[in-house]
């Protein structure tokens, strides 16, 4: 498999990765809007499929690659749900920022 | 074989339904209507019985009947059987008979009662165990019986329930009773070991078979033996598991007549004739039956003489003839003993009744002290008492002349001082009968005018019982004349040996009855110089001194057991509550606080703001990370 991997090299999928993935820590923690949150979150799950990808044609192993395809379909159910409860959020208050959540507490 | 099973059916199932019918639809009914269907109940099942006793006599072959197999555990196998033979059907005669002279008795007794529909469903339900007991096949079948007729005993000392002192009198007779109930199911677990059987008839093979084996474990017999006998102790009022029989007067008469006199108290007796192969082979055992007997016999003996209340009198009388018939029994004199339960049933049976005559008369006066010259007023149950009182008293030719003349007799040829020790209750028994009888029916009434106004002979539904029972009382012993006994040729085939020893009627035994009837006729002269000559009335509690004093007070036996086992009891019970229960519920209750307080705290981390949780999550990620890379 004398594929673009090796033109690149392994280490700047890792790089795109960590840099990917720190892009979505800091979405998450510092965004208010929910919908962003939501988005960085995916990022960073991203990041993680891209490594798994990376690695798996590093190691010419298809494991890697059949558990991204576990890991889309369980994120796509997941942001499935997501949505549909920041609908309903805003639908009662009128707003999805983070902030407005705090009556959720115990 | 199904003719025998439908009737034994019948037999059992009729009280029952009696039971059934009154207390679910008893109060609807109306009183007659409901004291009628207890009464019918007991009645159809002493036809059957006498049928039954008529099958037995002319074929001289018990009935077995099994209902189905019950319990079967590896090659323990107990069915749910009837076994109908000579002793039990003799048994079923006079429960039944009695039974239902006192059923009817009670329709009068307890008219003005509003609860007569549960008394009589009580009674059925007496009955229904009574015959369980009497014709159960296995030891299992009569341990039903016999905790269902402690059961009716406690419903009914504590039928009056609104008095505290009678529900406690209930609570003493259900507990007392418990007591001995252990040892008779210790002992029915020994025998089980022993035999791996529960049934009679394969117990008596397994032990015959055994014994000849002469092995180690035939030491288990003496000790189920006295197990069993516990057992007796408790249900038929022996030393020392007796002071529940003079509280259970508490009840009503007919209660008293039924189960406190004639029936229940008499299954401890029946229980050491049916499993009399056991005993025979424990003399150790049989001795302290015959010594506790004798004991008994004397110390109720000697209670009754002071006592004012005309029940106690008869609960003591009771307690004491009891212990005749264990005398007879520790003599392996089965046949005696079962003559004595038959006797002691009517005429005992017929003093509790006329008691209640008496007591409803004067509308629930139970002291002797207040009674007197009841004779022109109550002719009827002043002459069947009479003829009882002399019945007891063993006066020539009455039912218990012949009796008691028997276990006398039988304790002379076996222990001249236990003969000693029962000719003198007898003599007491005597005595105090006829105590009663001055002191209720002669001389000048002594209670209010109002109750003197009122006096009057009791309905006949009252009196005929008493009059039936008084005939048998008289006649009674017909049916086991010295020398010539019907009732010992007839219980002949349950015993292993031939009938007891039959007594030649030489000049021992005519001079033995001649004492006896001396010693009877001695009791009842002192009886009438003191209280009919002399004109003596008992003396009012606190005046009573010195002997008299601790006779009247029973021995302080009831206070003996308090100090000993019910304080100490209540002192430990008091204890676990006040310390052990404290320790162990500070220890719980705290657990639970802790958590309390940790979960309070813990609360606050739910703050509700999704950035702060969002950070402390990735906080998390990271240390965990951390730890991860720095730990390799």
């Amino acid at each position: 498999m004398d594929n673009i991997l090796n033109q690149i090299g392994i280490e700047n999928y890792i790089f795109l990765s960590v840099v990917l993935f720190c892009i979505g820590i800091f979405g998450v923690l510092y965004r208010r809007n929910a919908i962003i949150v939501f988005m960085s979150i995916e990022i960073m799950l991203n990041a993680v499929n891209l490594l798994f990808v990376a690695f798996s044609t590093y190691h010419q192993d298809a494991q890697g690659q059949v558990f991204v395809f576990f890991s889309m379909a369980v994120a796509a159910a997941e942001v499935a749900v997501g949505l549909a409860i920041l609908v309903s959020i805003f639908r009662n208050l009128g707003s999805i920022s983070i902030d407005n959540l705090k009556n959720l507490k115990g | 074989m199904e003719m025998d099973t439908n009737l034994a059916l019948l037999l059992v199932l009729t009280p029952f339904l009696g039971f059934l019918i009154n207390v679910f639809f008893g109060k609807s009914l109306g009183k007659t209507v409901s004291g009628a269907i207890g009464t019918v109940a007991v009645a159809i099942s002493f036809i059957v019985s006498v049928l039954l006793f008529n099958q037995i006599t002319s074929t001289g072959k018990a009935i077995e009947v099994t209902l189905f197999d019950w319990i079967q555990i590896s090659n323990l196998k107990i069915n749910l059987g009837f076994l109908l033979d000579q002793l039990s059907v003799l048994w079923l005669l006079f429960v039944t008979g009695i039974g239902s002279l006192i059923h009817l008795y009670s329709i009068s007794y307890m008219h003005d009662d509003e609860n007569i529909h549960k008394f009589f469903s009580y009674l059925n339900l007496f009955i229904f165990f009574m015959i369980t007991l009497v014709i159960g096949s296995n030891l299992l079948v009569l341990f039903i019986g016999w905790e269902g007729v402690g059961l009716c005993s406690y419903l009914l000392i504590g039928f009056w329930h609104k008095n505290q002192d009678y529900n406690d009198a209930a609570k003493k007779a259900f507990i007392m009773n418990r007591i001995g109930d252990l040892g008779l199911l210790i002992g029915i677990f020994l025998l089980g070991y022993y035999c791996n059987t529960l049934d009679y008839k394969l117990m008596y093979e397994s032990i015959h078979y055994r014994a000849t084996l002469s092995d180690e474990s035939f030491t288990i017999i003496p000790l189920a033996a006295l197990c069993l006998f516990i057992g007796a102790c408790g249900k038929s009022a022996q030393i020392p598991l007796y002071t529940w029989l003079p509280d259970a007067m508490a009840g009503p008469t007919p209660v008293s007549a039924l189960i406190h006199a004639a029936t229940m108290v008499t299954a401890g007796i029946f229980m050491v004739t049916r499993l009399n192969f056991v005993f025979d082979l424990a003399h150790d055992v049989q001795n302290v039956i015959a010594i506790i007997g004798a004991i008994t016999s004397l110390v109720a003996a000697t209670i009754g003489l002071v006592q004012t209340d005309i029940k106690k009198v008869l609960a003591y009388s009771t307690v004491s003839q009891l212990g005749l018939m264990f005398l007879a029994l520790g003599f392996g004199a089965y046949e005696v003993a079962v003559f004595h339960v038959i006797t002691h049933a009517f005429f005992k049976a017929c003093l509790f009744l006329g008691s209640g005559s008496v007591i409803h008369g004067l509308h629930g006066e139970q002291d002797m002290r207040k009674m007197g010259g009841l004779r022109k007023a109550m002719p009827i149950t002043f002459w069947t008492m009479m003829i009882s009182s002399l019945a007891i008293s063993g006066v020539p030719f009455f039912s218990g002349f012949f009796s008691k003349d028997e276990i006398l007799m039988t304790a002379f040829h076996h222990s001249i001082p236990l003969y000693v020790v029962g000719s003198v209750a007898s003599i007491m028994t005597a005595f105090y009968m006829f105590r009663l009888m001055f002191l209720t029916f002669f001389k000048e009434f002594r209670g209010t005018e109002e109750q003197k106004h009122h006096l009057h002979e009791s309905g006949s539904l009252i009196t005929i019982p008493l009059i039936i029972l008084a005939i048998l009382a008289t006649f009674g012993g017909l049916i086991s004349l010295p020398g010539n006994s019907w009732l010992n040729e007839y219980l002949a085939p349950l015993f292993t040996k031939a009938a007891g020893e039959e007594h030649h009627l030489g000049t021992t035994e005519y001079t033995l009855m001649g004492v006896a009837v001396v010693g009877g006729l001695l009791g009842i002269l002192i009886a009438y110089i003191k209280y009919f000559k002399q004109d003596n009335v008992p003396e009012s509690d606190e005046n009573i001194t010195g002997v008299a004093k601790v006779l009247y007070n029973k021995y302080y036996v009831d206070e003996a057991y308090n100090a000993i086992f019910v304080q100490p009891i209540n002192a430990l019970s008091k204890f676990f509550r006040d310390y052990i229960e404290t320790g162990l519920s500070a220890l719980v209750f705290g657990l639970g606080k802790v958590t309390n307080k940790i979960a309070f705290q813990g609360r606050r981390l739910q703050s509700g703001s999704i950035g702060l949780y969002l950070f402390v999550f990735v906080l998390g990620m990271c240390a965990i990370i951390s730890y991860i890379f720095l730990a390799q």
